[in-house]
Parts: structure tokens; C-alpha cells; sequence
């Protein structure tokens, strides 16, 4: 998919620098960053872990604001959006997958991705959208009855679940083996190729670049390298 | 301060909301029973040390006049250990100013000495001396209202002749602790008090010289009163005696003994909803406490701490909250008992210790809210100190939900996944809903308690001031007389309608069971006069029989059609049978009911009359007043308007307070039971809630989640609190005073269920909205961020 970079910018942060106050001291998370999401493109955000790539996704995805610069979706400026914006913005277009699934322990497989679909203008049926991730079988299940695995495919679906125009994806590996990664990285692949979703994911993973359309890294709040991956490869393909 | 201490001290800073709440519902629960238990005991030990230092008699007789040799009779009697044979007459008191004249009980006292029974507490003056005729001690409260002092002079009508009496001294008796006047229905002050003069001179103004016409009796420890009353009776008998009674029936004494059987049965029953419901919230925030702090339990045993020092870290931890809400539980206890002596002290008169702490009932307290806090947080400590520390530090394992069996109702297969959410939280948890429940139950029952008398008494003053009496004035005789006085009354200016009644004291019996009662001839087609059972539906007075008060049915065992037995207390005093042929409920009394010509057949007498019903024109009413009152054996003149007017002020007042306290105590219940479950709710929810808020949920949609919750708990607490609201009415119903005398209706009102559900809906919503703030405030990047 070399030519997803002539393809149009969906997101972008512009001169975006964000500080935190940690108790009494102030923290440069990101130093001015500037990158756009093009339409349909599976992008890897790389980076060591203090980097600033999850505070980056958090922005980008309207969990959180920017101190400085602007963030843009299709050409409208988040930057001065409010809550209520921002949860709409949310709410029709991003889909969230993270570390810790964050599934709720008391709705099952099917009930968690429904939860999305309820409030959703074009959702998929959640039981297509747990057979996309290969759960058709456990929809009836409770997370306590999942492996870790199987509940993070759980929250992938669940993020998929409303066709959102951008999923947003934060170390959705770390707490997983080897297999099993791989296993969620195929998920994402194929929602990517298949539903055209543009896909971000963070990881502090080099090998997992392999598997992207656009490869950037992310060091001490700054970009480092913004690179095309001319030699994209299947998830299954990687090794670490 | 050691640093567990320090550790204590912060925790607590941090659950400031928490802490207050909790010490709140403990301050309650201590300060109630402290409120309770002191006005009960010093009521109680008041009321022991006047009977006892004035001599408070145990048999009480009226009669109509016997020698004081009888006397003498009486106190051989077995069981009998002293008869204080006196006079006493009802008297009318014209005083300036007064519209209707005020009324006394004249009675007497020894011309030397003091009365060996029922004495009179002196609080100013001195007593009637020997030799000087016309000098009075009056009622405390009388003397107040009409601003009466030793020196001051009382007008009076004795034996139909008015004398100006000379007040000399200002007391009260343990038979006057609620003077109400026989008849009447409102403690008025200003319009009735007994007078006591000495005995030469009432027997001189009262034609009564060597004989008496009541009589006062002691009983020896483990007398039967029966057998006493039996005895009396039979002595008095040839002397007009109108029938003795114990205690038991004494106005006075029976509406003292119904207030503190209330107080009472409130004692217990107040302090344990609020301390439960303590307790039940410190195991719920404790609970929480106590997981969200696993890991630094863990360390601090890891490092060397044991069991004890962390259970006691936890212990003293409810033990500062419990602290906190003890002192000012003991502060509010002793303000509103002193509030709560003094409005007793307005109805009821007897010298009472006031504004001391009973420390003796605070210790209990204390300790009673002590022991419910450390109960409340048992299970949580005893959880805590016993995991192994390298366990207490790994996280809990994920809770475990399942399908709740209410899901199997095809309707709840298709609620929303957040209303699902709810559900299967709540069923994961039901004793926690339950209980809760319970409290938000016992709040809607504590209103509702507050405010029924209401409810009960309006129709009550309807049903006997607008349906029943519908006479603007009232006039007693002291005899009953022809029926030409009432022509007279009839033909005074200003008289729009006269209407006589007769009334005749008798005695009525089937079989064993006695009572002495009234029968009551009402004119057939009366205007002024009609009868209703408490379901206001009209009851017409039988051409022939008795129809009688249901309770006195009830007392006799008597059934429609019955013979009774009626032992006539005027005229010949001979015995009657009347049939008995029907019922009506009443709230007030025990009475027969006949048609006024077939009373005067069954008397054997011609048309007579002994009280007057008069229809009034405003415009006349004080000339008519003045000469109403000119006319011999006028005993008393009422005005329906006064009376009503009294009865709702006297009232009203001591209802809305006691309205009032009780619904801000059902408020503290309702906010600390919502306000500390949605907090702990949010604590254990919090990434749930904050998922929901990344997936794009709105705030709104967000909390409904928590709130609803705290919504369905309301929901079945709400209903069930309605019940217990009927059950506790219906509690204090069933205990007052004397139900021979007066029935109050079990009555709830609907604006009483409502005000009940509104007060605590309110309550919670706002409560919940304190949470609702910390949802908005909710981290969303960092509860993500973590895992739990």
C-alpha cells in the first residue's frame, strides 16, 4: 500500500507539544510534534517507553489535550473542542485498543462490543465483529472466562465494532506472549486491509515496524524518523 | 503520633465526605437515644418522686354526698391503708375580659394540716389559713395565664353566688400533671385549673358541712384493686357514688403513662435503625478501604507489623469516626432533651431536674455506637490481617460475574448493555442492596412517622367540630332542668336555634363486665346534634335501645340485641335493663346513645334538659354571653370556635417540631446511605466507568450507569419504607394512653407518603449529584494507564 502517502490526511498533530505538571516538577512529554494519519494506512508509532507516543495517541484520539499546537480531523481543528466534542468525536469516529483491554467484567463478549454498537450510527453486527477477530465460539463468555488473548481480540472487536474511521491501538501486545501477539496483530492487519480502518499502532517493539505501511519513531517528545515501509510483511511473517 | 497513626489521620482527611456522613447517622443514633432515654427517665423519675412526696392516691370515687363517718367505712375496707374523704365542685370563674367564663375544680383541703393524699405542691404564697374564708391556692398554669400572684383577687360563682376569692398561694398537684377539663379535649389554661380552698369553707359555701362528695384512696403493697373497687362501690352506693376507678383511668395520670409507654417504645426502636445503619456503612466504606489498601497492609506486615497492630489500625480508624459523631450526638442530645422536657413541661406540670447530662445513658450510647462500628468493619479487618503478605501484594483476582437468574425474563434480555451492567452489579451484590434498601426503607418510615398524627387528627376535629357538634355555644347545667329554660335560652337575642340535650351518669353491665359510662338523649331529628362512625358515614339514633360507642360494646361484650344492665347514678339510683341495639365508632369516649323522649321514659321523668346547644349570631354572641351566664345552674359556656382554635395551637406547635427533627434524621439516613455506596460504587468502578467515557459514552450516560445503581435502591427501599411507616403508626396506635377514652384512627394520608417519598428522593438525588461531580473528574488516560 505504498500509495496510501498520496492519500488523504485523516489526522494530524501540528506543532503539538504537551507538558505535564508530576508533583512539582514539569514533564515535556512532546516537544513540538508534527504527523498526519493518511486514509486506510496501518501506521507503527516506535518508541522507547517515556517517549511520549502514548500521550501523542491520547491526543490524538481526544482523550486528552494538546499545550500547545493544533490537532486536525479531516481539516476541523480539535483543538478548541470541548468535551462534549470531543466524547462525539469519540464516539463516531475512533476506536480504542489498549494494553490492559479495559473490558467490563460484568457484560460478556458479545455484551461488551453491543455496548459499542448501541451507540454507533453504522455498527457491524457485534457477533460478525467478534467473528472477524475469530471469536465467534466465546461471545457468550464473561471476561473472567477469557485468556488474555482472546480479551484483548475481545476489545479489538469491541473497537471495531462501530466502523470507526480510525483505530487507535496502545501496546495492544505488551501483556500478551509471543503467540498470542501475534495472534492480535493479525486481528489488526485484517480489520486494517479488510474494513480499510486507518490504524495506528504504539509499540516500544521494534520487529512489529515490519508489519506497517509508515514507520515513525518517537524519542524524548520528539519525531526522529518518518519513514515509508516499502517491504510490508504479514504479522505471522515476524519474528523476535 | 506514630506513622500509623499519621497513616490514620491522612486516610481519613481523604474520605472527609465519608467520615462526615457516617459520623452524621452515628450522631443521630447516639443523639436520639440520649434524647429519648433521658426525657423518659427524667419524666419517669419525676413523676415517681411527686407521687410519691405529694401522696398520689391509688383509687379515686365521685359521689354525690355522704357523712365523713362513711369515710371511716372505706378505709377498713381490706387493702385499704388510707381514705381521704373531700369536696370537690366544679365551679365557673367570670374573670374581666373573658368572653366565656373559665372554669375551676374547687377542691378542698384540710382546714389544718396538710391533705394527706394528693397534696399541693406550694410554688408561691402560702395555704388557706384557718378561720379565713374566701382565700384560694390556684393552679400554677391558671395563675400564669391570667397573671394571678398571692394578694390578687379571682371572682368566682359558688353554689350559683359569686364571691371575690383572694388568691394566697400558687401551686399544683400530682392529680392536675395534665389538667384537662372532663369534657373537654384541649389542655387550655387560661379557661380551667383547679382551685384549692380550705375544707370549712367549701363545706359553708357548698351546704356540705360533715360530709363529702369525693374520695381519695391509698392501697396497701399488693392490695386487689378490684376487690377494693368492688367494696367502694357497695359502701357508696346509698351515697349517689358515681363509680370508683384506679389510677388507670385517672385523666391525668393515663395521659402521662401514654407518653412515656411512646417514648418508650421509640426509645429502643430509633437508636438501632440509625446505629445499623452506621454500622452497615462502615462495612461498606471499610470494605473498600481495606481492598484499595491490600498492598500497603501487606507491606507494612512485610515489614515486621502484626496482626493486632493493623487490625487496631483499622479499628481505630471507625473508632475516630465513631468518636467524632459521639460528641456531637451527646450535644445534640442534650439540647434536644432539654427542647423535648420543655415541651412536655407545657402540657405536662410537675417539678422536673432539667439540663443535665444523664451520663450514664451517653456512656451506653457510646458504647452501643462503638460496639455497631467495630461489628460493621469486622469481616474487612479480619480479611485483611490474614492474608500472607506475599499474597496480600499480588492484585485481587478479577471479579466474577456471571448471568444473573433474573436475566432468564425474556423483557430484561433486551435492556441495554449498561442497564445490564447495573443489574448484574447489583446482583453480584444483593445484601449490600438489600440493606441499603433497608436504610432508604427505614428513612421513608421515619417521615412518615413524623408526620401522621396530622393525618389522623384533621379529620378527627372535622368529623367532631363540623359533622357532629354543630352548635356555636354549649351550655351545661349543673342539674338537668325543664325543658322551659331552654324556651328561654331560646328567646335570648342573638339565639338563631336551641336544641337540649339530657345526659345521665350510669353504670352499665352484662355479666361480669362493668363500665361507668353516660347516656346521652339526643331529640329525634336533631340539627345540632348528629352521629357518625369514623368512616363518616351517618348513624341515625334507634326509636328504641342503646346504641353505644363500639369500644364500649367491646369492653362489655356485648352484641345487638343484648340485654343490658343499666344501674342509674341519678334520681331513684335504681337498676334498668335497655336493649342494646347497635354500634357506632367513635374516636372519642365511652357513651350510650338513646332517642332524648325514650331516655326521659326510661328515667321515668318529664322533658328535661341538661345541655344547651345554641345556634348563634356572631353579632350577639358577647351580650348573649353575659346573660347566659346570669342564669342559675349554668356550670359551664363553651364556644366550639375557642376550642378549636386551642386545640389546633396547642398542637401544632409540639407536631412540627417533632415533624421537623425527624425528617432532618430521615434525611442524614437517606444522604449517607446513597452518598457513601455511589462513592465506593465509583471506587470499585471507576475504569469501568472510565472505558465507557474512551468508547465515547457522554458524562450523562456515564452516570446514570453509578446512579443507577443508588436509583434501584431507592426504587425497592421506597415501597417497603411505606410499609414500615404503616407498621410503625400503626405501633404507636395501638399504644396510647387509654383507648376507653380516646381512639386515634390509624390514618395515613396520601400527601404523607408523598411528602415521605419525596423528602428522601430528593435526598438522594442530591447525594448522588455530590458524586456525580467525581465522575466528570474522572482520569480517564490514567485509570487506563493502570491495571487495577
Amino acid at each position: 500500500m505504498a500509495e496510501t502517502q498520496d492519500r488523504e490526511i485523516v489526522l494530524a498533530a501540528h506543532g503539538v507539544t504537551k507538558t505535564y505538571r508530576m508533583g512539582d516538577v514539569d514533564v515535556h512529554a512532546l516537544r513540538g510534534v508534527n504527523v498526519g494519519l493518511h486514509k486506510g494506512e496501518l501506521m507503527v508509532l516506535l518508541g522507547p517507553s517515556g517517549s511520549g507516543k502514548s500521550t501523542l495517541l491520547n491526543i490524538l484520539g481526544g482523550l486528552d489535550v494538546a499545550t500547545e499546537g493544533r490537532v486536525t480531523y479531516l481539516g476541523q481543528d480539535l483543538t478548541t473542542a470541548g468535551d462534549r466534542e470531543l466524547t462525539r468525536f469519540r464516539r463516531q469516529h475512533v476506536g480504542f485498543v489498549f494494553q490492559f483491554y479495559n473490558l467490563i467484567p460484568s457484560l460478556t463478549a458479545r455484551e461488551n462490543v453491543a455496548l459499542v454498537t448501541e451507540i454507533s450510527e453504522r455498527p457491524l453486527d457485534p457477533s460478525d465483529a467478534l467473528s472477524l477477530v475469530g471469536l465467534a465460539e466465546r461471545v457468550d463468555h464473561f471476561p473472567s472466562q477469557l485468556s488474555g488473548g482472546e480479551q484483548q481480540r475481545v476489545a479489538i472487536a469491541r473497537a471495531v465494532a462501530k466502523q470507526p474511521d480510525i483505530l487507535l491501538c496502545d501496546e495492544p501486545t505488551g501483556a500478551l506472549d509471543f503467540k498470542t501477539g501475534i495472534k492480535v496483530l493479525e486481528v489488526i492487519d485484517e480489520v486494517n486491509r479488510s474494513l480499510g480502518t486507518t490504524t495506528a499502532v504504539i509499540t516500544h517493539h521494534a520487529p512489529l515496524a515490519s508489519m506497517a505501511d509508515r514507520v515513525v519513531s518517537l524519542s524524548d517528545g520528539r519525531i526522529q524518523e518518518d519513514r515509508r515501509n516499502d517491504d510490508k510483511i504479514a504479522p505471522k511473517e515476524l519474528s523476535w | 503520633m506514630n506513622l500509623l497513626d499519621r497513616k490514620l489521620l491522612r486516610d481519613l482527611l481523604r474520605l472527609k465526605g465519608q467520615t462526615l456522613t457516617i459520623a452524621l447517622v452515628v450522631a443521630v443514633g447516639v443523639g436520639s437515644y440520649i434524647t429519648l432515654r433521658t426525657t423518659w427517665r427524667a419524666l419517669g423519675h419525676a413523676r415517681a418522686a411527686y407521687y410519691e412526696n405529694y401522696r398520689f392516691a391509688d383509687v379515686f370515687a365521685g359521689l354525690k354526698r355522704a357523712p365523713d363517718a362513711v369515710a371511716d367505712r372505706l378505709e377498713e375496707l381490706p387493702g385499704v391503708s388510707k381514705a381521704y374523704p373531700r369536696i370537690v365542685e366544679q365551679v365557673l370563674l367570670p374573670i374581666d375580659g373573658m368572653i366565656t367564663p373559665a372554669r375551676g375544680a374547687l377542691v378542698s383541703v384540710p382546714t389544718h394540716g396538710r391533705s394527706p393524699l394528693n397534696d399541693v405542691l406550694l410554688t408561691a404564697g402560702r395555704m388557706p389559713e384557718p378561720g379565713r374564708s374566701g382565700e384560694v391556692v390556684v393552679y400554677e398554669p391558671f395563675a400564669d395565664a391570667h397573671g394571678l400572684t398571692p394578694g390578687s383577687t379571682l371572682p368566682a360563682i359558688l353554689n350559683g353566688k359569686l364571691h371575690d376569692l383572694i388568691v394566697v398561694g400558687v401551686g399544683m398537684s400530682p392529680e392536675f400533671v395534665f389538667a384537662v377539663d372532663p369534657g373537654s379535649i384541649v389542655v387550655d389554661d387560661a379557661r380551667y385549673g383547679p382551685l384549692w380552698m380550705s375544707r370549712d369553707s367549701v363545706a359553708a359555701a357548698f351546704q356540705m358541712e360533715g360530709a363529702f362528695n369525693n374520695v381519695v384512696m391509698r392501697l396497701e403493697p399488693g392490695a386487689s384493686r378490684e376487690s377494693v373497687l368492688v367494696g367502694v362501690d357497695r359502701i357508696l352506693k346509698p351515697y349517689g357514688g358515681l363509680g370508683a376507678q384506679t389510677r388507670k383511668h385517672q385523666m391525668s395520670h393515663s395521659i402521662l403513662t401514654g407518653e412515656l409507654q411512646q417514648i418508650e417504645s421509640l426509645v429502643l426502636f430509633l437508636p438501632v435503625v440509625f446505629l445499623a445503619v452506621a454500622a452497615f456503612l462502615l462495612n461498606v466504606v471499610f470494605s473498600r478501604l481495606v481492598a484499595l489498601q491490600r498492598s500497603q497492609i501487606a507491606i507494612v506486615k512485610a515489614l515486621g507489623y502484626g496482626n493486632a497492630t493493623v487490625a487496631a489500625h483499622y479499628l481505630k480508624m471507625v473508632g475516630v469516626i465513631v468518636l467524632l459523631g459521639s460528641i456531637f450526638g451527646v450535644m445534640l442530645g442534650v439540647w434536644m432533651g432539654n427542647g423535648l422536657l420543655d415541651l412536655f413541661a407545657q402540657s405536662f406540670r410537675l417539678p422536673m431536674v432539667r439540663g443535665r447530662v444523664d451520663l450514664f445513658v451517653s456512656v451506653n450510647a457510646i458504647l452501643a455506637s462503638f460496639a455497631a462500628g467495630a461489628a460493621g468493619i469486622s469481616i474487612s479487618v479480619s480479611r485483611a490481617v490474614s492474608l500472607p503478605p506475599a499474597e496480600a501484594m499480588r492484585p485481587p483476582a478479577p471479579a466474577r460475574y456471571r448471568a444473573s437468574a433474573i436475566e432468564r425474563f425474556p423483557l430484561l434480555r433486551r435492556v441495554a448493555n449498561t442497564t445490564m451492567m447495573v443489574l448484574r452489579e447489583i446482583w453480584r451484590r444483593p445484601l449490600r442492596t438489600l440493606v441499603s434498601s433497608l436504610g432508604i426503607a427505614f428513612a421513608v418510615a421515619i417521615v412518615i412517622l413524623g408526620r401522621f398524627g396530622e393525618d389522623a387528627m384533621q379529620p378527627i376535629l372535622d368529623m367532631e367540630f363540623g359533622k357532629k357538634q354543630r352548635e356555636d355555644i354549649t351550655v351545661v347545667l349543673s342539674e338537668h332542668a325543664p325543658e322551659g329554660s331552654l324556651g328561654y335560652m331560646a328567646s335570648l337575642p342573638g339565639v338563631l336555634h336551641a336544641e337540649g340535650l339530657r345526659m345521665t351518669p350510669v353504670r352499665m353491665r352484662v355479666g361480669p363486665r362493668w363500665r361507668d359510662t353516660v347516656l346521652i338523649g339526643i331529640p329525634r331529628g336533631s340539627t345540632l346534634r348528629r352521629l357518625y362512625d369514623v368512616s363518616e358515614e351517618e348513624v341515625t339514633v334507634p326509636h328504641t335501645g342503646v346504641l353505644v360507642t363500639s369500644i364500649l360494646a367491646e369492653v362489655l361484650g356485648a352484641e345487638p340485641n343484648d340485654l343490658i344492665e343499666v344501674e342509674l347514678k341519678e334520681g331513684d339510683r335504681s337498676t334498668r335493663h335497655l336493649r342494646l341495639t347497635g354500634t357506632v365508632e367513635e374516636s372519642f369516649g365511652l357513651q350510650g346513645y338513646m332517642e332524648k323522649d325514650e331516655l326521659h321514659t326510661f328515667l321515668r321523668e318529664g322533658t328535661t334538659f341538661d345541655t344547651a346547644m345554641l345556634r348563634v349570631d356572631p353579632k350577639y354572641e358577647s351580650e348573649l354571653q353575659s346573660r347566659l351566664t346570669d342564669i342559675p345552674r349554668v356550670q359551664s359556656i363553651a364556644r366550639k370556635r375557642n376550642v378549636l382554635h386551642k386545640f389546633e395551637g396547642q398542637t401544632r406547635r409540639t407536631r412540627e417540631i417533632v415533624t421537623m427533627i425527624l425528617t432532618l434524621f430521615a434525611i442524614a439516613i437517606a444522604v449517607a446511605v446513597v452518598y457513601n455506596n455511589a462513592r465506593v460504587s465509583l471506587s470499585m468502578r471507576s475504569r469501568d466507568l472510565a472505558t465507557l467515557r474512551v468508547l465515547g459514552f457522554t458524562r450523562t450516560e456515564v452516570s446514570s450507569i453509578l446512579l443507577g445503581e443508588q436509583a434501584l435502591q431507592v426504587l425497592v427501599g421506597v415501597p417497603i419504607g411505606m410499609v414500615f411507616g404503616a407498621w410503625g403508626a400503626e405501633t404507636l396506635v395501638n399504644q396510647q394512653a387509654d383507648p376507653e377514652q380516646f381512639r386515634l384512627p390509624l390514618m395515613i394520608s396520601q400527601q404523607t407518603y408523598a411528602v415521605a417519598v419525596l423528602v428522601i428522593v430528593v435526598s438522594a438525588i442530591l447525594s448522588s449529584l455530590l458524586v456525580r461531580r467525581r465522575i466528570d473528574e474522572l482520569d480517564l488516560v490514567g485509570v487506563l494507564k493502570t491495571r487495577e
